[in-house]
């Protein structure tokens, strides 16, 4: 039996494999390549002469990579006060609206995001649905709610609330009714529960979806563009710069690869932290 | 620990708020889409249907859904498939590697897709295939198939291994046990796999946008309008890609009650 099921595994990870091969692995290391080439050049028959990397400093292009992952840091943060009593109600007390905010937070995903975000921006622009209403009602309008710094986190927030949500929602359900109700025979107050019982048990949950919109967020374009007005330029808005207007493939190689390695490091650390079997339920 | 009754009601009225938050983008767009003036502005004047008559005559929007349908049905035909077997070595089979396994699957989830979107670029161009839509399938696959696998593997992660055994003991090979036990029993996981690929590949944007070439998605040429200019179209496209996948999921989730009632009355 155990034979078989050896057998059995490897052949059903199979296609998968294949898969990852073509398209992810295989990307990855022509990435890594390209970004070792000199510059502008389109293909890989040529000395590797790293010579994109030190523009990274030179250039100031360091200072994208921080704003990324400034405004991914806020907007996990506020994800997290956010999503937990919204998580917490699906848990433990909703019952059947629990289903109801589930189906609209999910269909809500199936809509591409730079139409969402489209949508933010007529809603907040000026003579958008607020103002315009405002205005018209009474005279007194929002002005310059669009193209600034917290407008950026805001967008990251709206487009990856579902990714902290469920994680939360999951983790939060394993934590068991009677420890907490042990905790609170015991006098504790309110505040000691969601310490010393809520926060640690459920912190798988809150370890995948801090790290889903964490590393999500870093890598986002679409909500400095759309909502910011490319008032500040994110790490990813610059590799796509460097590809498309700058035609600088081994640049936009070089900045890509630094922002996988960052983005990537947290990624493998977060899931070798997690036990993949227990958050998503496995009963044996 | 029950509950008290001012915070049950806190609690739900932040959940209503909650989804009020999530839809109200939606909500401008659909307005914006039945404004009659070439020139957006709330509140509306007039309303007119006329941007909605323009669209569907449109050859552009129309090629744009052949390419989007097109893409979407072959990256759920494979992902279902991949993320059965997935699904399996995942979460069923004791094999080796298995925890390995489950680790890579999730590392093309959490990444950045518009790199890896270019990323795709390049390898395409290393070994010499012209982006297209069929490479944008390809694109697809590496974030849509991996989320498959997962949905599938929270049902195979339910299932009693014991039935598997029972069949084998009765003589069964194993290929007759995945078509006999094993299929029918993670049907459910597959067709709601089936279902999030499809969505997913229909509203994706960044895997997209580089791996498509020539042709163009509906997210693709949205994105296009939005930062080059506003059009009266993009509101009316918008909302007929919204409507469009909120019919599939309709027919998804009652479609087989449907059936199933039609089967049990004849």
């Amino acid at each position: 039996m155990q034979q078989l099921d050896r057998k059995l595994g490897f052949f059903s990870a199979l296609p998968m494999f294949v898969v990852l091969a073509v398209s992810f692995l295989a990307p990855l290391v022509v990435v890594v390549l390209f970004s070792v080439m000199p510059q502008k050049v389109f293909d890989l028959a040529h000395v590797p002469d790293f010579s994109s990397f030190p523009y990274f400093f030179e250039q100031g292009y360091y200072k994208s990579l921080l704003w990324s992952l400034g405004l991914a840091f806020c907007s996990t943060v506020i994800l997290f006060i956010v999503c937990w009593p919204l998580a917490y109600g699906m848990a433990k007390v909703f019952g059947r609206f629990t289903l109801v905010i589930t189906i609209a937070v999910v269909m809500s995903l199936f809509v591409s995001e730079n139409i969402r975000l489209f949508g933010w921006v007529l809603t907040l622009m000026k003579g958008g649905l607020i103002d315009g209403h405002l205005q018209a009602w009474f005279g007194v309008g929002i002005d310059g709610a669009l193209y600034n710094v917290p407008i950026i986190v805001f967008g990251l927030v709206y487009v990856y609330f579902p990714f902290m949500l469920f994680p939360l929602a999951q983790g939060i359900s394993m934590v068991p009714d009677d420890a907490r109700q042990a905790a609170s025979d015991l006098g504790a107050t309110r505040w000691q529960i969601l310490k010393e019982v809520d926060l640690p048990l459920a912190a798988p949950g809150i370890m995948v979806g801090s790290l889903l919109s964490f590393v999500l967020a870093a890598g986002a374009i679409a909500e400095s563009k759309l909502l910011g007005g490319q008032k500040i330029i994110v790490i990813a808005d610059e590799v796509e710069t460097a590809f498309t207007y700058g035609q600088n493939w081994p640049l936009g190689s070089a900045l890509a690869v630094i922002l996988i390695a960052v983005i990537g490091g947290f990624a493998i650390f977060g899931i070798n932290l997690i036990n993949i079997d227990q958050i998503m339920g496995k009963k044996r | 620990m029950k509950t008290s009754a001012t915070t049950r009601f806190a609690l739900y009225a932040y959940g209503i708020l909650a989804l009020i938050f999530l839809y109200l983008p939606i909500v401008a767009i659909g307005f914006a889409s039945v404004s009659k003036s070439r020139y957006l502005t709330f509140p509306i004047n007039e309303y007119a249907t006329q941007w909605y008559g323009r669209a569907l005559e449109s050859q552009t929007v129309s090629d744009l859904l052949v390419t989007s349908l097109k893409i979407a049905v072959i990256v759920t035909i494979v992902s279902m498939v991949v993320g059965f077997f997935g699904a399996l070595a995942f979460a069923r089979y004791e094999w080796k590697y298995r925890s390995l396994f489950q680790k890579i699957i999730l590392l093309p989830i959490f990444f950045p897709q518009a790199v890896l979107g270019l990323s795709l670029l390049m390898w395409f161009n290393a070994i010499g295939v012209l982006p297209s839509w069929k490479t944008a399938v390809v694109a697809h696959l590496v974030w849509i198939a991996p989320i498959c696998t997962l949905i599938v593997a929270i049902r195979a992660y339910s299932f009693d291994p014991a039935l598997e055994e029972a069949a084998r003991d009765m003589g069964a090979s194993t290929f007759v046990i995945l078509k006999e036990v094993t299929f029918p029993l993670l049907m459910p996981g597959v067709v709601s796999a089936g279902l999030f690929a499809f969505l997913l590949s229909w509203g994706n944007f960044p895997l997209s946008l580089f791996t498509t070439g020539v042709d163009s998605t509906l997210p693709e040429w949205l994105y296009a309008k939005m930062v080059s200019g506003y059009s009266p179209l993009v509101p009316t496209v918008g909302i007929m890609s919204v409507v469009a996948s909120f019919i599939v999921l309709m027919l998804a989730l009652f479609l087989p009650r449907l059936l199933r009632r039609g089967s049990e009355a004849s």
